[in-house]
């Protein structure tokens, strides 16, 4: 009974010590190539904060190719790929994830960014200022936390 | 490519003519063919896609605020500078005869088989001939030089050589237009060609043509060189750029310029 306790207790530790230890890009785990069921943060991502991440240019800026009907206040909204409503109801959370992490593994050639990868650019610059990147501070354009809003977001866009 | 296929608000006016002063017709649309543009249907000119009061104020050259570049480069046409103590039109004489033309076969590959932009031609001018400095690739001098030769063309069609000394060139510059650079693995070709019509944020994608070029960016309230252009382009993709004057960029002007032989050199174009 004790001996239980303790393991509960070891237990609920290592899972509030997974919840804190993010994925990082390259440890993302893909199933059939095309999805990643669990999540980079350990937890479920905020819809609300979801919101400002495609919509903000300094964040996701999906905006910038994407027009969300739900957001009717955020301006100047591009159409170089599909409009994202319904979004939520055409694909798994598996696969959105996939999509939103790195959508060339769901479609090869695809103009859309990849969002948590860090390697195989060519001629990486530091943000928009057209210089080189430092290899050193160079990371993937969403944080963890930034795709798990996201994901949870365009979730609650089923129709 | 889905072509036109965003809103109607965002459709360009294709039928629109553009007319500078009620009397230079400028060719804003021009045929592909299967060698230099095999994935366009149809060549057409940045104007196009502008809003309607941008177009219009190309229109006419009281609007048209890249003239006072223009009347500042024909000044320094005829103004004495460097050792030499000489102009251009010590020269060349009246720049209406001998740079007429000229602009519309930039870049070209020099006697020594290097493919030279305007710049380079006019710098070389400045240093080897007159004994004067060069200037800045996009300073104030060179632009309202290069607003000012262009003009000299204004209506003529795009004529680039692209064979024989320009081939390996432009077969370097064709390259780049289609390597997907920074961390946003963008080319020239996703964005100018794959998405020509749509919308990118607030702004609508043209084929990304430089007939127009040297261009008044209202943006930049100033004029915008060729090169500078593609320096924001690439840095949009958080990319490392390529330098102003670079070989890399300079390979990249004949190959975008090809892309739009047979459409009207501008002179000098607005934009927004
Ligand atoms: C530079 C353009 C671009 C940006 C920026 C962009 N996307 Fe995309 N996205 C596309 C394109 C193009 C497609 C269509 C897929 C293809 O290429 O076949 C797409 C497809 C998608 C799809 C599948 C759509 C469907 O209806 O089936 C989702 C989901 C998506 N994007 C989410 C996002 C999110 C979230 C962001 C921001 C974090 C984003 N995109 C940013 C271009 C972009
Ligand atoms: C992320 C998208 C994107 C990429 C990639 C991109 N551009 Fe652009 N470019 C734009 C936008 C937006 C404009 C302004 C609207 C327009 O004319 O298309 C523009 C404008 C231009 C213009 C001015 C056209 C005119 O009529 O004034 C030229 C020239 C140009 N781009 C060339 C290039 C070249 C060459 C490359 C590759 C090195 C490139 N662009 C890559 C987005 C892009
Ligand atoms: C001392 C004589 C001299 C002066 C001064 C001079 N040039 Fe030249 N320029 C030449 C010669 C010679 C050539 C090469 C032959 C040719 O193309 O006319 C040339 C070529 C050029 C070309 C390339 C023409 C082409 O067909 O590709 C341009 C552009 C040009 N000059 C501009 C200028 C400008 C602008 C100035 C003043 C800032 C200037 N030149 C001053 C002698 C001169």
């Amino acid at each position: 009974m004790k001996l239980n306790a303790v393991t509960g207790l070891v237990a609920a530790l290592v899972l509030a010590g997974t919840a804190y230890a993010e994925t990082a890009p390259a440890d993302v785990v893909w199933v059939d190539d095309v999805q990643i069921p669990e999540s980079l943060t350990g937890a479920p991502g905020n819809a609300e904060a979801g919101v400002a991440v495609v919509s903000s240019r300094a964040q996701g800026n999906c905006v910038a190719c994407h027009e969300f009907t739900a957001l009717p206040d955020v301006q100047f909204q591009g159409n170089i790929g599909p409009a994202l409503d319904g979004v939520g109801s055409r694909w798994s959370e598996a696969e959105l994830r996939g999509i939103i992490v790195d959508a060339k593994h769901m479609f090869p050639d695809t103009r859309m960014p990849s969002f948590y990868r860090v390697d195989g650019f060519i001629r990486p610059g530091d943000a928009f200022t057209g210089r080189a990147a430092d290899p050193a501070t160079f990371g993937p354009l969403l944080t963890a936390q930034q795709i798990e809003d996201t994901l949870a977001y365009l979730m609650t866009l089923t129709e | 490519a889905a072509l036109w296929s965003g809103a109607a608000l965002a459709d360009p006016d294709l039928t629109a003519d553009l007319v500078i002063d009620g009397e230079l017709h400028i060719v804003t649309r021009a045929p592909s063919d299967d060698i230099i543009t095999p994935n366009l249907p149809e060549r057409y000119s940045g104007w196009l896609f502008r809003s309607e009061d941008t177009r219009a104020m190309e229109m006419d050259d009281f609007e048209n605020p890249a003239m006072i570049a223009v009347e500042a480069g024909a000044e320094l046409w005829t103004t004495v500078d460097g050792t030499a103590g000489q102009s251009c039109q010590d020269c060349h004489g009246d720049a209406e005869e001998s740079m007429r033309g000229v602009r519309a076969m930039m870049p070209h590959v020099n006697e020594d088989g290097v493919l030279w932009s305007m710049e380079n031609y006019v710098n070389n001018c400045r240093t080897e001939r007159m004994g004067a400095e060069a200037w800045r690739w996009s300073g104030d001098e060179m632009t309202s030089m290069t607003s000012f030769l262009s003009l000299q063309s204004r209506g003529m069609p795009v004529a680039v050589q692209i064979d024989g000394p320009a081939a390996p060139y432009w077969e370097q510059g064709r390259e780049m237009y289609y390597t997907r650079y920074g961390q946003l693995e963008l080319s020239c070709a996703n964005c100018h060609e794959d998405s020509t019509g749509q919308m990118i944020r607030a702004d609508h994608l043209s084929q990304g043509q430089i007939s127009g070029f040297p261009t008044y960016r209202l943006k930049n309230a100033g004029i915008v060189s060729v090169h500078n252009r593609f320096r924001g382009c690439i840095r949009d993709t958080r990319a490392e750029t390529f330098a102003e004057g670079s070989d890399e960029f300079r390979a990249l002007e004949l190959y975008v310029a090809s892309r739009g032989i047979g459409l009207g050199v501008e002179g000098v174009s607005v934009r927004p």
